[in-house]
C-alpha cells in the first residue's frame, strides 16, 4: 500500500545512529554562569558542539549615560560595570581624563590608587578563585577566600564608605586622603596573606581532582589570544608576557618590583596558577607602595568646571580581569561626546564559544570560571 | 511477659528501625553536617533553633512538609510520584539486615538480638536491594520532563550501576575470607579469627568504601546531582515532602554504607581487640555503642570529602571506576583467594596479607607525604629563585 512508508524515510523519527542534538538553555538563572549570562547550547549527550553566548540581561546603556552627564558624574557609573572591582574602573576612567586633561597626579595619590587598584586585584581574583571552586564542586575555599574578600571590603569601607560600588577616585586624584592607622592595619593584613593563599593552594592546586578537572581543558594558545584580543590572566596563562602594569605603565607602576607571572600551556589549570601567583605579586606590591607612602597632596590641580579640549583619547589600565580602556571623545563641553569602553570581560567572552566546543557540561562551568567573567562588565 | 514473644518483637524492631532512623537522620546527621561543614569552612551552621541549633532538623522537617508541592507540567505524573518513594523504601528495607548488636537483655527471660533478620544471603540481599534504590533517581529524573534532570538521571544511570560492580568484587574478597554470606557470621567470625577484616581486605575496603561513596551520591562523586553544573540535576523539580523523601533516601543509603562497611571490615559491634586481655575494659562500652561510634565515623568521613574535593567529571568518573577500581578488585580477589588457598589452616593467609597490605600503605603513605614536602620545596625555591620575591 503507498501510505505504508518504511520507518526510515521518515524524517522525523530518528534511527538508533543518528545524533540527536539537544538544544539545552544555560542561564541566565543557573548557579555557574557568574551571573546573568545565558548560553544556548546543543549537546550530543553531555558533548558540546555549540555554545552560544546570549547577553545584554544586564544592558543599562552605561556609555550613553556617560554623554548624558558631566564627566566627573561618570564615574559611580563606572562602579556598576565590574562590580567586583570597582576601584579599578574608576581608575581607568578617571585616568582617561586625566589624559584628556593632561593633569598630572600627586605623588601620594598615585600610591594610594595603586594600593586601592592592588587590593581591589585581590579582592577580585579572589571572588574569582571562590566561585569557580564552587563550580568545580569544592565549596571549602570558597569560604576562606570570602574570608578574606570581606577584610578587603571592610578596608575599602573604612576609606571610601562604600564596600562594592565604591566611587573612591576623582579625576586628577582622589576624593579622601586614608583614616589614621588605615595603612598599619593593611600592613598587618598584607603580612598574613601569604600565608592564606598557601591556605587555598592546599586545598586545590596540588588536588590530584583539581588537576584532572583543570589540566587540558578549554587550551588556546598565545597566538590565538592575541587574534582574538584575549587580555589578562587569559593571556598570560598561554605565555604570553603582557602586563600594562608593565607594558604602559601608569601612576607610579614603573618604579614598583614585581614580576608578571606567566604559564605555558593555556589551559584552566595555568590560568589558575597565574591568578593565584597574581595575588602574591599584588602582595607584593602593596608592601613596596606601603613603604613609599609619604604625607602629601591627594589631589592635583583640577578646574572646577571639567571642559576638555576637543580630542580624542584612549586610555587603559590592567584590571583584575585583563585591559580595561576608555575611549572618549571631547568636542570641548563638559560632557563626554562619546565614551566607549573596552571591557575585558565581553572581549574575553568571546573566546568561550571557541573554547566550549568539544568538550562536557561539566568543563563548560569551569570554562566560565577560568575566563573570569563578570556580567556587568560584558552588558554595561 | 508471653506478649513478647520472637514475633512481636520483630515487629517492635522493625517499627523502630523506620521509625527512629528517620528521625535520627533528620536531626543527628544532618546536623552534624552542617555543623561540622561549617566549622572547617569557618562558619558557625545552623545554631539558631533550639539549644545551640540543634532543633534544626525539626524545622527543616517543618518546612518541607508544609512546602507546596509542585509537580511540573508534562510531567509522568505517576513516575514522578513514585520516584522518592522507591528511593526511600530499599534503604529503609536494608536496614532490616544489618546487625546493630549481638543482643539486648530486655527482662529476665526475653532477649532479642539487635537486628531485624539475620538472612543467610545478607549482603546479597543489600546489594540486591540498595540498587534498586537507583530507580527512584533515575526514574525521577526523566519523569521531570526537565533536561537538566534528565541529564542527571543519566549521569546516574551510568555512575551508580558502574560502581555496583567493584563495590561487589571487593565484598566477594571478604566472602572469600568469612564463606558466609550473613552479617552476622561475618561479625561473628571476625571475633573468633581475632581480626578485623580490614586488614587483610585493606584494599578490598578501599574500594568498597570508595564505590560507597560513588553509589551514595556523595562528593567528589555527586555527578547527578551536581548544583553547579546542573542545577541538582534529578531533584530540580522536587519539592516539599517527595524532596524530603529523595534526601532521606540519600542520607539512609550513607548510613547504609557506613553500617554495612564497620560490619564487614571493622568487626561490627566488637570491640576494638576483643580477645586481647589488656584490652578488656574497652567491653565496658556496650556493642552498640561501639557499633554506632564506627558508623558515626564514617558518616564523618562523608561530611570531610564533601568540604575537601572537588567534583569529578563524568567521564573521569567511569575511567576511574572501570580502569582502576574493576582491575583492582579483581586483582585483589586473586591475591586474597591465593593467600586463603595457598596458606595452611584458615587465618594464616590472612594474617599473611594483612602485613603485606599494611606494609604496602605505610610505604605508599609515606612516599605520598615525601612527594608532598618536594613539591613544596620546589615551589619555594621557584618562588626564592625569582630575586625580586623576596620583600
Amino acid at each position: 500500500m503507498s501510505h505504508e512508508k518504511p520507518i526510515l524515510e521518515h524524517p522525523e523519527v530518528p534511527t538508533l545512529f543518528d545524533v540527536q542534538e539537544m538544544e539545552l538553555n544555560f542561564g541566565p538563572q543557573h548557579p555557574s554562569t557568574h551571573g546573568v549570562l545565558r548560553l544556548v547550547l546543543k549537546v550530543d549527550g553531555e558533548k558540546i558542539l555549540e555554545a552560544r553566548p546570549e547577553i545584554g540581561y544586564l544592558h543599562r546603556g552605561t556609555e550613553k549615560l556617560f554623554e548624558t552627564q558631566t564627566y566627573p558624574m561618570g564615574i559611580p557609573h563606572t562602579d556598576r560595570m565590574d562590580y567586583t572591582a570597582a576601584a579599578t574602573n574608576n581608575h581607568a576612567f578617571c585616568l582617561t581624563i586625566e589624559k584628556l586633561l593632561n593633569l598630572e597626579i600627586p605623588r601620594r595619590a598615585q600610591l594610594i590608587r595603586v594600593i586601592l587598584d592592588e587590593l581591589q586585584r585581590l579582592a577580585s581574583h579572589l571572588v574569582w578563585l571562590g566561585t569557580s571552586g564552587i563550580d568545580l564542586g569544592a565549596v571549602t575555599p570558597f569560604w576562606y577566600c570570602f574570608r578574606e574578600r570581606e577584610q578587603i571590603l571592610d578596608f575599602f569601607e573604612e576609606y571610601c564608605g562604600a564596600r562594592l560600588t565604591l566611587n573612591c577616585m576623582r579625576i586628577g586624584g582622589l576624593p579622601f586622603d586614608l583614616t589614621p592607622g588605615w595603612t598599619e592595619r593593611l600592613s598587618e593584613f598584607v603580612d598574613d596573606l601569604p600565608a592564606r593563599i598557601d591556605d587555598y593552594e592546599q586545598l586545590l592546586t596540588e588536588n590530584r581532582i583539581w588537576k584532572r578537572r583543570t589540566i587540558g581543558v578549554g587550551v588556546i594558545s598565545g597566538e590565538e589570544c592575541i587574534e582574538r584580543g584575549l587580555t589578562g590572566p587569559v593571556l598570560r596563562g598561554s605565555g604570553v608576557e603582557w602586563d600594562l602594569r608593565r607594558a604602559q605603565p601608569y601612576e607610579c607602576y614603573e618604579e614598583l618590583d614585581f614580576v608578571i607571572p606567566t604559564r605555558k600551556n593555556g589551559d584552566t589549570y595555568d590560568r589558575y596558577i597565574v591568578r593565584v601567583q597574581e595575588m602574591r605579586q599584588s602582595v607584593r606590591i602593596l608592601r613596596q607602595c606601603l613603604d613609599r607612602l609619604e604625607p602629601g597632596e591627594i589631589r592635583g590641580k583640577v578646574p572646577r568646571v571639567i571642559k576638555p579640549p576637543a580630542e580624542e583619547v584612549y586610555a587603559s589600565i590592567e584590571s583584575p580581569k585583563g585591559e580595561l580602556g576608555f575611549y572618549c571623545v571631547s568636542n570641548g563641553s563638559n560632557r563626554p561626546y562619546r565614551l566607549h569602553c573596552r571591557p575585558p570581560s565581553f572581549i574575553n567572552l568571546q573566546a568561550l564559544p571557541r573554547l566550549a566546543k568539544g568538550h562536557l557540561i561539566s568543563d563548560l562551568v569551569a570554562l566560565i570560571g577560568t575566563i573570569d567573567i563578570v556580567l556587568g562588565e560584558v552588558d554595561r | 511477659m508471653k506478649v513478647l514473644t520472637p514475633t512481636v518483637l520483630t515487629y517492635i524492631k522493625v517499627v523502630l528501625l523506620v521509625a527512629l532512623v528517620p528521625a535520627i537522620v533528620g536531626f543527628v546527621v544532618v546536623l552534624a553536617e552542617r555543623r561540622f561543614m561549617g566549622f572547617m569552612q569557618v562558619r558557625l551552621g545552623p545554631n539558631r533553633v533550639g539549644p545551640k541549633g540543634t532543633l534544626q532538623g525539626l524545622a527543616d522537617l517543618v518546612k518541607l512538609v508544609t512546602k507546596e508541592d509542585v509537580t511540573p507540567a508534562r510531567a509522568e505524573g505517576a513516575v514522578h510520584f513514585l520516584a522518592p518513594v522507591l528511593s526511600v523504601i530499599p534503604a529503609l528495607t536494608a536496614l532490616a539486615v544489618i546487625p546493630f548488636g549481638p543482643s539486648l537483655q530486655l527482662a529476665r527471660n526475653v532477649s532479642t538480638p539487635l537486628y531485624v533478620a539475620d538472612v543467610n544471603i545478607g549482603l546479597l540481599f543489600l546489594l540486591a536491594i540498595t540498587s534498586i534504590g537507583v530507580y527512584g533517581i533515575i526514574l525521577g529524573g526523566w519523569a521531570s520532563n526537565n533536561k537538566y534532570s534528565l541529564l542527571g538521571g543519566l549521569r546516574s544511570a551510568a555512575q551508580l550501576i558502574s560502581y555496583e560492580v567493584p563495590m561487589g568484587l571487593a565484598l566477594v574478597s571478604v566472602l572469600l575470607m568469612t564463606r558466609s554470606l550473613s552479617l552476622v557470621e561475618i561479625v561473628q567470625r571476625q571475633e573468633r579469627i581475632h581480626l578485623w577484616f580490614v586488614f587483610p581486605g585493606l584494599l578490598a575496603f578501599f574500594l568498597y568504601f570508595v564505590s560507597g561513596v560513588a553509589e551514595t551520591n556523595r562528593n567528589p562523586f555527586d555527578l547527578p546531582e551536581a548544583e553547579s553544573e546542573l542545577v541538582s540535576g534529578f531533584n530540580t523539580e522536587y519539592s516539599g515532602v517527595k524532596f524530603a523523601f529523595f534526601f532521606l533516601g540519600e542520607y539512609t543509603a550513607m548510613i547504609i554504607i557506613s553500617c554495612v562497611a564497620v560490619t564487614v571490615f571493622f568487626g561490627g559491634w566488637l570491640a576494638p581487640f576483643p580477645n586481647t586481655p589488656a584490652f578488656a575494659f574497652l567491653k565496658v562500652v556496650p556493642p552498640f555503642a561501639w557499633f554506632v561510634l564506627k558508623a558515626g565515623f564514617f558518616v564523618f568521613l562523608y561530611i570531610w570529602f564533601r568540604s575537601t574535593f572537588p567534583r569529578y567529571r563524568f567521564d573521569q568518573l567511569m575511567a576511574l571506576g572501570w580502569k582502576w577500581m574493576i582491575p583492582a578488585g579483581l586483582l585483589n580477589i586473586v591475591v586474597v583467594a591465593f593467600a586463603i588457598l595457598a596458606t595452611p589452616g584458615r587465618t594464616t593467609g590472612m594474617v599473611i596479607l594483612a602485613w603485606i597490605f599494611g606494609v604496602v600503605f605505610v610505604l605508599m603513605f609515606l612516599l605520598a607525604r615525601l612527594r608532598q614536602a618536594l613539591t613544596r620545596r620546589d615551589r619555594l625555591a621557584a618562588e626564592h629563585a625569582d630575586p625580586a620575591a623576596a620583600r
